[in-house]
């Protein structure tokens, strides 16, 4: 009995710790099809809460660190800073003005966003999207923790993402007119 | 503890002359449980020496197979067998197992088991400890192995470097299971080496005054008192990248006043005295073999032990040999070089004593002296690389490649395995009752020979030829397949000498010769005792009157008497001259070691994952350490009226 | 234009055959070291051998004092001998050590820094004129007969130079800088990889040098430093729209171009390079074509994605890369 208890646990800790230390090398190609997702939580009718899948990369390490990575080197930092947000919107707090699913984040960088965000279309491929998506939930803690990143080799802004508490997310639309910069 | 005198009325009969004394003394000593629960309770340092002698063993094949995947990797140029990822695991796993969870532990074992036998006192110091040492070095292997199995493998290597193994650039939790792993091992390696130097200092048989005591003891005190110097380091160093990565400190972040050559000094102010920790273990082994079976003692004892400790203290001025390509000044690498290249002096004093002791003797080549032999010939090799790469421009020429992996490893295998081989040999029948095979042996050694230098010495030139370390492939163009695929060959024959001594090793417990009390005719006193050792070790401390041991009374060794028989007692002697001191009471077998190795085990494989960890784990050990402490009432009468 | 790349890489890869000046100095070290090193291990195993077949065929003779006293003057010459040679080793590196530590005529020195990346290696030619400053990746040419005086720096994790025909190797240590210098005295192709363990492509991070004749050098230089020719055939114009609309345009740069991100290597003048992908590949069309179309491919774990381009735009991109002479 405890034998196959004993295997039942490991394997269930090997599972996780696959995911999560797993090395993908190959993408998937480019996809030009627009996302169907919601990007706001105003709909007629009931509000149907959808599932949050957390995304091919959200219980993957590596990809997770990948995108930290391209989130300095494609120069989001310019605009969110290390997620305290300047001339763009705060990514290390609770408030997500187009969702914080991983597809609806993944149509916000793909898409481009009104008052200034990019779309980065056809200009990074949908794996380095994906990796992204991945980081930029993990910087309002949002998802699993032990995929999370530790500090970056650089000056000291924040904590680490793998030390920011966990939370839930709330989408709230776009701020009035009154609150835009 | 107390000092009580012991009788000084009419002469006593020796214990072994007295049958219900005997019986006695073995309930004693035995284990107070049977069956799984004696098994976990047990305190007996000899049992506690043959698990770690064979977890040890068993992770040297674990290591070897790794080191047989990386060789197959590495035998065509471009080949597909192991990509980057897995490949960058194999090595690390290999380094990391060698030199944690094989060399050093079985040197320790080595030294557990035969250091009290060799001054001839009945067990080491500190028993309990010794289990709990046991049990956390047990943990550590399985964790680090359970976790290579499940994709969290150590992937940075064994020395781990920052920025690589820091938080930036090394994802998920493969370089914090390195870094607690490497705790795990350092707790051991400690406990051992308080073991062995209490032991070796404080409960000799009466008589054996410094200048007696063999130099495979003062071999293992060196290597124990190196231990306790240089392991601290690793496991600060190892916090401090677990730190780094788990709770955003700045230790080695060169943005925030850290540095990442900080890292290097730490590891490597440890690294180096490490593989002498492994390499000096074996010198002593050499000594005990030489001595019997050249039928002398060593020739210049005073310069041996000196060499030795000379050895073990100069291995803390070399460290930085292993940085010189970074950007420290010349003038302070100079010094270094200067360092490196005395190490050699006690080495080679040590080789051309031994080689007094030969040609002064009666030699005769059965398996373990031909070990030795084989000693002489690889690491002979590896020590004149060794000055080589002492030099600063042509250690920057061959730094990182393949001359250094030859040259560690002709040093590793012929200073440090080489003479384990001929040491199994040497002492099988004294633990296990039976000798092995001779012809069997005599096969190993030629395989392994062979085996070795095929494997390494084209090594040498590869690494010249511009072959880095640590690559899982290089290019056709490059032209070093030929080698690499000699190399890998080589790699073969040194698993089949492997495979070869395991055979051996099961079908001499089998139906090997039955050994004696001294089937060699050596001086040292384990051979004084039965093959093997009862549990008791020594019912009757032997008392010794000279440097040649056994050989100066053979049939008539002299014995002390007047420990008591119904609780465990060791005799204290003095440091200097071993004149017996007091009786020291050990304790009962316990399941405390154990449970404190879970809850420390625990707490730091709970901090590879989370912080709080640590914490839980502490809370959690402090109880089972006071249980631990608790004093127990002894049974039987009290000692204060009974001077027996 | 392009130099061929040697049909092998062996002996440009050498220890064995020095080619500037310090490595000719630590050379000599190495055959002193080794010619001293065989003569001790032939006497020591000799003397072990000679020492085990002669007593095993004499009987027991008693030690005597003599015999031990023999014994002891025996092992206090050899270890008077050890010392001795130990210590002329010892004057002799530190010499070599003096004379390969900077260059004698640094003041004529061509000055380069190198920052390690992980997986390529990024090359700064200094020059005191800034519209003289050249930036270019993997491959470094150098003019004959002049000292090379390097700045190493790293832009993430520790790296290490080395082309062992030419100079020891110095590591790249983000956070410091460190200095290594050669002078080469025979013109050809060299090669080093990179010589400290930097992560999943540290097998395949390797360097180029080009030792050319001052004016070749020259020529290679002014070469360089022009933006390369603007496209005229349809399929070069067609592949420089695919550029600088697709993935390519977020890391690299290319002169004369709005393209100018440095996550990756400068692509300036890639059609003149020997080699690809950091000394992996020969830089042929299909080679380049194979390199991205997936790079993961020859290098998993590159930071350069598979961007799945189309055939026709692939091959429209390979051909107006490998026309950026």
């Amino acid at each position: 009995m405890w034998r196959i208890a004993t295997a039942a646990l490991f394997t269930l800790v090997g599972m996780v710790a696959c995911e999560r230390e797993h090395r993908t090398f190959h993408g998937t190609p480019a996809s030009n099809a627009t996302p169907t997702v919601r990007v706001t939580s105003l709909e007629p009718g009931p509000v149907v809460v959808t599932d949050s899948a957390a995304g091919p990369y959200g219980g993957n390490a590596y990809g997770m660190s990948q995108g930290k990575q391209l989130f300095t080197q494609m120069n989001c930092v310019g605009c969110h800073a290390h997620g305290g947000g300047a001339m763009g919107p705060a990514l290390m707090d609770m408030t997500w003005i187009y969702g914080s699913n991983p597809d609806q984040i993944f149509a916000t960088i793909q898409q481009g966003r009104p008052n200034g965000m990019p779309s980065f279309r056809g200009k990074l491929t949908d794996d380095q999207i994906w990796q992204l998506v991945a980081y930029v939930r993990s910087m309002s803690g949002i998802g699993r923790r032990d995929v999370r990143s530790g500090r970056a080799d650089e000056m000291y802004g924040r904590s680490s993402e793998q030390n920011t508490k966990t939370g839930k997310p709330k989408t709230t639309g776009p701020a009035s007119a009154s609150e835009m910069p | 503890m107390s000092a009580a005198p012991l009788p000084d009325s009419a002469p006593l009969t020796p214990l072994s002359a007295d049958p219900d004394a005997m019986a006695e003394l073995e309930r004693t000593w035995r284990s107070s449980h049977t069956g799984l629960w004696g098994w976990l309770t047990t305190t007996d340092n000899k049992r506690i020496a043959k698990r770690y002698i064979i977890t040890a063993f068993m992770m040297f094949l674990l290591g070897g197979i790794d080191a047989a995947m990386m060789r197959l990797q590495l035998s065509r140029p471009e080949n597909h067998i192991l990509g980057p990822d897995l490949y960058n695991q194999f090595f690390s796993t290999h380094g990391t197992t060698m030199m944690f969870l094989f060399a050093v532990p079985m040197m320790t074992a080595m030294g557990l088991y035969f250091v009290p036998l060799m001054v001839g006192s009945r067990e080491v110091a500190f028993p309990r400890l010794n289990a709990f040492g046991y049990y956390t070095y047990l943990i550590g292997c399985v964790f680090l192995y359970v976790e290579f199995l499940m994709n969290t493998g150590i992937d940075v290597g064994w020395f781990a470097y920052v920025p690589l193994a820091g938080p930036q650039f090394s994802a998920g939790k493969r370089a914090d299971v390195w870094a607690q792993t490497v705790t795990f091992t350092e707790i051991a390696g400690i406990i051992a080496a308080i073991q062995i130097i209490v032991t070796a200092f404080k409960q000799r048989a009466p008589g054996m005054s410094l200048d007696r005591i063999p130099l495979f003891v003062w071999s293992m005190v060196v290597v124990s008192v190196m231990i306790i110097f240089a392991m601290p380091w690793v496991a600060v160093g190892s916090q401090f990248l677990a730190m780094d990565r788990a709770i955003d400190t700045h230790l080695f972040n060169p943005a925030e006043g850290g540095d990442a050559i900080l890292w290097q000094h730490l590891f490597w102010f440890f690294g180096h005295p490490e593989v002498y920790i492994i390499f000096i273990p074996g010198l002593g082994m050499i000594s005990s073999i030489v001595t019997t079976f050249a039928r002398r003692q060593i020739f210049g004892y005073a310069a041996m032990v000196l060499s030795l400790v000379a050895t073990g203290v100069l291995a803390f001025g070399l460290w930085v040999h292993h940085m010189f390509a970074t950007p420290l000044p010349q003038l302070g690498e100079s010094f270094f070089t200067a360092a490196s290249v005395t190490i050699a002096i006690p080495s080679g004093v040590q080789i051309f004593c031994w080689i007094a002791t030969m040609w002064t003797g009666r030699v005769r080549l059965a398996t373990p002296m031909l070990f030795v032999l084989g000693f002489f010939i690889v690491f002979i090799i590896g020590g004149l690389t060794g000055v080589m790469v002492a030099s600063v421009p042509f250690d920057l020429q061959v730094h990182d490649t393949y001359f250094v992996v030859a040259h560690f490893h002709y040093v590793l295998l012929g200073g440090a395995v080489f003479p384990l081989f001929g040491a199994f040999y040497y002492w099988f029948p004294k633990v296990t009752g039976r000798m092995l095979s001779e012809t069997l042996g005599k096969w190993q050694f030629w395989l392994f020979l062979i085996g070795v230098n095929v494997t390494f010495f084209p090594m040498h030139i590869l690494g010249l030829q511009g072959m880095t370390r640590r690559i899982y492939t290089y290019l056709a163009a490059t032209g070093w397949g030929t080698l690499n695929l000699v190399a890998s060959i080589g790699a073969i024959v040194i698993a089949s000498s492997v495979i070869v001594f395991l055979v051996n090793v099961v079908a001499s417990l089998r139906s090997g010769a039955i050994a004696g009390n001294n089937p060699w005719d050596s001086d040292t006193l384990e051979w004084a005792t039965t093959s093997p050792p009862g549990p008791c070790s020594f019912p009757d401390i032997p008392v010794v009157t000279s440097r040649d041991g056994l050989w100066e009374r053979r049939d008539d060794v002299p014995v002390m008497t007047g420990l008591r028989t119904d609780r465990r007692e060791v005799l204290v002697t003095t440091l200097h001259e071993a004149e017996p001191e007091s009786r020291h009471m050990l304790p009962s077998d316990s399941i405390w070691p154990l449970l404190l190795a879970l809850a420390v085990g625990g707490a730091f494989i709970g901090a590879v994952y989370t912080p709080i960890g640590l914490v839980i784990g502490t809370i959690v050990a402090l109880p089972i350490a006071l249980g631990w402490a608790w004093p127990k009432a002894p049974t039987g009468p009290e000692m204060v009226d009974d001077v027996r | 234009m392009q130099l061929q790349i040697p049909p092998a890489w062996a002996g440009h890869e050498s220890v064995f055959r020095p080619s500037s000046e310090p490595a000719h100095a630590v050379f000599g070290l190495f055959t002193f070291m080794v010619i001293v090193s065989v003569i001790v291990y032939v006497v020591v195993i000799v003397a072990t051998f000679t020492a085990v077949r002669r007593s095993r065929d004499s009987e027991a003779t008693p030690l005597t004092q003599e015999r031990e006293r023999s014994s002891h003057r025996a092992v206090t010459a050899a270890t008077a001998a050890t010392v001795l040679i130990l210590f002329a080793y010892l004057l002799y590196d530190f010499g070599v050590g003096r004379a390969v530590a900077a260059p004698r005529d640094a003041a004529n020195a061509l000055h380069i820094d190198v920052v390690g990346h992980q997986w390529w290696w990024e090359v700064q030619y200094q020059d005191t004129a800034p519209q003289r400053l050249l930036a270019t990746a993997n491959e470094i040419h150098v003019p004959i007969h002049r000292p090379v005086l390097l700045d190493l720096s790293s832009n993430d994790v520790i790296h290490s130079f080395w082309i062992p025909n030419l100079n020891g190797k110095k590591d790249l240590i983000p956070g410091h800088h460190n200095d290594a210098w050669f002078e080469v005295d025979t013109a050809g192709v060299y090669r080093g990889q990179c010589a400290e363990f930097c992560g999943l492509e540290h097998a395949k991070m390797a360097i180029v040098i080009v030792a050319q004749t001052p004016e070749q050098y020259s020529a290679w230089y002014n070469a360089q430093l022009q933006p390369p020719q603007p496209p005229t055939d349809s399929l070069r114009l067609a592949g420089q729209k695919v550029f600088l609309s697709a993935p390519c345009v977020m890391c690299h740069a290319i002169g004369g171009t709005p393209a100018g991100a440095t996550m990756g290597p400068d692509l300036t003048h890639v059609g003149s390079r020997m080699t690809l992908a950091a000394g992996v590949l020969p830089n042929t069309p299909s080679n380049l074509e194979s390199w991205i179309a997936d790079p993961q491919r020859i290098k998993p774990g590159a930071n350069m994605p598979a961007t799945y381009l189309s055939r026709a735009d692939l091959r429209a991109v390979t051909a107006y890369l490998e026309g950026l002479k």
